[in-house]
């Protein structure tokens, strides 16, 4: 699959060297050249420098011939601008969009965008790790 | 008319002082905290300091009984944003986004936003035209020589009710280009044109002489709150 990943931190480059070595056509897209050091040296996908909510840049990484786009920026609000161009203008079949912020998050989710918060997932994580069966005896 | 602008910047700023000028209830949300002393030591206790894209702080800002809500940072995701939770989650019957980079106007029209603009006066013209009570709309500004194109609406109790043209002494350098009856008939004007009550007056005039335009239009008393009804010619 075409997949193209806005984004080169620390989840976007895992993500894109994970996506690659399993045989998937991957693009990272990143605003910052610096944020390509996270990928290795033999990592075999494109890289481009550019901004994800730029119509230009996007139809130049083939987002219009793409089957998934990932937004991992670390702007929400730029996730979602991009997700929606993604989506909505370019019409990929497949767009995911992380947004911190659960209150937003859960707003886009209602407005048709998948989407998943870092912040809710954390949360409940820590919660279900927190209160899970009863609390050993202290010592 | 309660209006929410989210960006304390220069468009933001500008906006505020000229809607509350027109007498309305604005909010300005700005994050910055100088920035916001510096607002509120303008233009009073109208600022509130927050991120304008959390729906807490659009909560504590009233969006939900806003009449309008106005986006106007520096970044386009961030005024998409506002726009859109603002529809979404309040339902804020009218939102405005300016825009930075011109690529986006499509961007935004598609994803829903109601209005973009990009330029103080733009977003201005667009909230006088939403008010029907509002007598000077701005429809152009001509490439140099400041010189606007503006429409006056002739309120029923002006002095200018049932005078012809070539009786009212406009200011200099203002020539009446169009006069739009009440039912919408557009009518070349000339000297021996009525003007009626509820005629829309296009005239083409200086920047400056604006006021003196709209007190000679709209005004019941020979003398406006400015002086002088009509500029010497």
């Amino acid at each position: 699959m075409k997949v193209v990943i806005m984004g080169c931190g620390r989840v976007g480059s895992e993500l894109a060297v994970q996506l690659e070595g399993e045989g998937h056509q991957v693009t990272v897209l990143d605003i910052n050249p610096d944020a390509f050091r996270r990928l290795p040296p033999d990592f075999k996908g494109r890289r481009v420098v550019g901004n994800g909510i730029d119509q230009d840049v996007l139809r130049r990484v083939g987002v219009a011939e793409a089957d998934v786009f990932i937004a991992v920026t670390q702007g929400d609000n730029r996730n979602v601008m991009a997700a929606q161009i993604a989506k909505y203008i370019f019409q990929v079949p497949r767009v995911v969009c992380r947004i911190y912020d659960p209150v937003r998050e859960e707003i886009y989710r209602g407005l048709g965008l998948e989407t998943f918060s870092p912040t809710r997932i954390t949360v409940d994580r820590l919660r279900g790790l927190a209160l899970q069966g009863p609390v050993p005896e202290r010592e | 008319m309660y209006v929410v602008i989210v960006g304390g910047g220069k468009v933001g700023y500008h906006l505020a002082r000229a809607l509350l000028e027109d007498g309305h209830e604005v909010l300005l949300i700005e994050r910055d905290r100088a920035r916001c002393e510096r607002l509120e030591a303008e233009l009073g206790d109208i600022v509130l300091r927050g991120d304008g894209c959390e729906v807490g702080v659009m909560e504590r800002a009233g969006f939900n009984r806003a009449d309008m809500v106005v986006a106007v940072t520096g970044d386009d995701e961030d005024n998409l944003v506002v726009c859109q939770v603002a529809k979404a989650r309040f339902q804020v019957p009218r939102t405005v986004a300016r825009i930075n980079n011109p690529k986006n106007a499509e961007v935004f029209r598609r994803l829903g936003i109601d209005h973009t603009v990009n330029a103080t006066d733009a977003i201005l013209a667009h909230i006088e035209q939403e008010l029907p009570v509002h007598a000077l709309i701005h429809l152009l500004s001509m490439r140099g020589g400041g010189l606007e194109m503006v429409e006056v609406r002739v309120p029923p109790q002006a002095a200018v009710v049932g005078k012809r043209l070539k009786e009212v002494l406009l200011p200099q350098q203002s020539i009446v280009a169009l006069v739009i009856e009440e039912d919408g008939t557009p009518k070349p004007p000339d000297p021996d044109t009525v003007i009626h009550a509820d005629d829309k007056v296009v005239v083409v005039t200086r920047r400056e002489n604006e006021e003196a335009l709209r007190e000679i239009l709209t005004s019941p008393a020979r003398f406006g709150p400015y002086g002088p009804v009509a500029a010497p010619r």
